[in-house]
């Protein structure tokens, strides 16, 4: 009788994980596949890369300078005889490490401030007021005169390589925040009202458990695509600032130093500014095509068609 | 409407003036100093001399006064008169360059028209491809063409113009020869042969950010075409008859481009602060490499300037989108 009664029934179906169905909306857009394979390869390129390399991305050989390609410098060295292909994975390690630390901060603060600002309705006001002056700040003017005003103050705190880091990382994420949390508080107006979250409140949760348990979780969403177009963002600012000269100290590879040093030989060695632009821009476009393909996949309107 | 533009504009008086002491205070404490290039053979009096001679001596709230006054009375003052030939220029001090010694508001009407040719060139170019773009990607959405033009514009995105502009450089002006690698800010265009040059040294920097903008904005626009072109009112005009092109140009167009003409009203600020690193590229001398240079050379008064004005600008043309928006679409209203 039982085994009858299974075969009758209609086949069990256990639940499934929501991000199980994210992940098959996801795979459908071939763009964003392709951006998170190619974002992948170049992570492990510079984070893998550098042990496995033999050169040292700081070891001067000036015997080897300018060279071109060749089997023991794939990529060449620079002027000073240092090998372009450390110098290169190196540089990513440095870009990819600020434009993840960036994003982490400026989506803290913008998920915070917007958060704050949508749920409790007194410091609204007064938090908006805070975002659209961020808003009209001239944003590069005011990092370059951060990086020139709390360069030496910093260094002398954390060593000059992490006082920069720390700097250019809290530079970003101050300026970048403001988008983050105009869509989060937008979000969470539109939550607040809904029954589920007026039924939570009326059991006498309080607050914090409400945004904890109920509105968080609903405005991930929207947060985890900000975060994704952040993290292109933040390589690009930094490397505009590396590029101008206002970042990390000259013998320190960045993506975006190392463009500007290779600007100088343009003629000669051309693949020296190419490249590593080559890098930011392969880096950006598959972080921007796997921000686009999560918008995709996190849109329950979209997600099952 | 009148009520809200005017609560705006009080609205945006502190907004202004607070970005101002922020970027005051900001540049106080920054550790560059303006003699930092004169000889080490100055005695320390003669020095300090110097100092007070630059109007350093004085406390800083006094000193922010002292730039308040001069940036919102007597330089405007200066720029009318100039602009309308008018003897009415206030007398007193002027804010200098410490670079230069020179009036801020001189070298920067000196230094605007470089900027508006090429950066607000490329915007406008940025404009008239995107628009056309976007709309018939949306239109023939998943065509071939939307497919390339989504591509295109993503690439163009994505892109940073510190990595297309050596690369445009390389190819047009080292490869080919075309054009030249350097602007040439001399050149004074009186004839055929000169503007041709203009042109040619202009054809680099602007397609780089025209790239940029287009893509940018043609994003927007097939987002917004897309959002119309399935509305019911959209069947309604199919069903009464009319053909394609009424519904697609006339309908759908005017509708999808109300938030578009927001965009670009906000955008507009960035040609005038002019693209920094694209200006730093071609050695265009406009304002964006003003900026620069003047932050190199701990040139304060020109820093703080520019930064000011920058800031009106966007505050002035955030609420010029705003009215717009209320203008071009009768559903909203400010009240």
């Amino acid at each position: 009788m039982t085994d009858r009664a299974t075969d009758t029934a209609a086949p069990f179906r256990p639940p499934r994980n929501q991000w199980w169905d994210v992940w098959d909306q996801f795979k459908i857009h071939r763009g964003a596949l392709a951006g998170m394979v190619v974002f992948v390869a170049i992570v492990l390129f510079c984070v893998v890369g550098p042990w496995l390399w033999i050169h040292d991305a700081g070891f001067i050989d000036i015997r080897a300078r300018n060279q071109g390609m060749s089997w023991s410098h794939p990529l060449g060295t620079d002027q000073l005889g240092r090998d372009m292909l450390a110098r290169m994975m190196m540089g990513g390690r440095v870009s990819l490490a600020v434009g993840l630390a960036a994003m982490v901060l400026s989506v803290l603060m913008g998920t915070l401030i917007g958060v704050l600002a949508g749920y409790f309705r007194r410091i609204d006001g007064p938090l908006m007021r805070m975002t659209d002056l961020f808003l009209a700040l001239p944003l590069l003017p005011l990092l370059l005169v951060m990086s020139m005003l709390l360069r030496e103050r910093l260094s002398t705190l954390f060593g000059i390589e992490m006082g920069m880091f720390v700097m250019i990382v809290t530079a970003i994420g101050v300026t970048s925040w403001m988008q983050t949390a105009r869509i989060v508080r937008g979000d969470v107006l539109a939550l607040k009202e809904r029954e589920y979250v007026l039924a939570a409140r009326s059991i006498g949760t309080p607050p914090r458990r409400v945004i904890g348990r109920h509105v968080l979780p609903n405005v991930l969403s929207p947060v985890m695509v900000s975060a994704t177009l952040m993290i292109a963002t933040a390589i690009i600012t930094e490397s505009a600032l590396s590029f101008l000269g206002l970042g990390f100290p000259p013998d320190f590879p960045t993506w975006g130093r190392l463009v500007s040093d290779g600007i100088d030989y343009l003629q000669q060695h051309p693949s020296r500014a190419i490249l590593p632009g080559l890098f930011i821009s392969l880096t950006v476009l598959s972080v921007n095509y796997i921000g686009d393909g999560l918008r995709d996949a996190l849109d329950p309107r979209i997600r099952g068609r | 409407m009148f009520n809200y533009t005017l609560r705006r504009l009080l609205l945006a008086i502190p907004t202004l003036l607070f970005i101002a002491l922020i970027i005051f205070l900001l540049l106080e404490l920054s550790p560059g100093d303006p003699l930092a290039d004169m000889p080490l053979t100055i005695p320390p009096e003669v020095r300090e001399q110097m100092r007070m001679a630059l109007g350093l001596g004085e406390a800083w709230y006094i000193r922010f006064y002292k730039w308040l006054y001069m940036f919102a009375v007597i330089e405007p003052s200066h720029v009318l008169a100039g602009m309308t030939g008018l003897d009415m220029a206030l007398e007193g001090p002027r804010i200098l360059s410490w670079q230069t010694r020179s009036p801020v508001a001189d070298i920067i009407a000196q230094r605007l028209p470089q900027t508006l040719w090429v950066v607000g060139l490329s915007y406008v170019l940025g404009v008239l491809v995107a628009v056309p773009i976007g709309v018939y990607s949306a239109y023939r959405q998943y065509s071939w063409f939307d497919q390339a033009g989504s591509f295109v514009s993503m690439v163009g995105f994505s892109l940073p113009t510190f990595f297309t502009g050596p690369l445009l450089m390389l190819i047009f002006a080292v490869w080919l020869g075309w054009f030249p690698i350097i602007y040439d800010t001399t050149l004074v265009v009186d004839d055929w042969s000169t503007f041709l040059e203009q042109l040619r040294q202009m054809a680099m920097p602007v397609f780089v950010l025209t790239l940029y903008n287009a893509a940018q904005i043609s994003r927007f626009m097939r987002a917004s075409m897309l959002d119309n072109l399935n509305q019911d009112y959209v069947r309604t005009a199919r069903a009464k008859g009319m053909n394609e092109r009424v519904v697609v140009l006339i309908h759908v167009l005017r509708n999808s481009l109300i938030p578009v003409v927001t965009v670009i009203a906000l955008g507009i600020p960035t040609v005038f602060t002019g693209a920094i690193i694209t200006e730093t590229i071609f050695r265009v001398n406009g304002l964006g490499q003003l900026l620069i240079t003047a932050i190199y050379a701990s040139d304060i008064p020109m820093v703080l300037t520019l930064s000011v004005v920058f800031a009106i600008l966007i505050v002035l043309f955030n609420l010029i989108a705003d009215l717009l928006y209320a203008f071009l679409d009768p559903r909203i209203r400010y009240d």
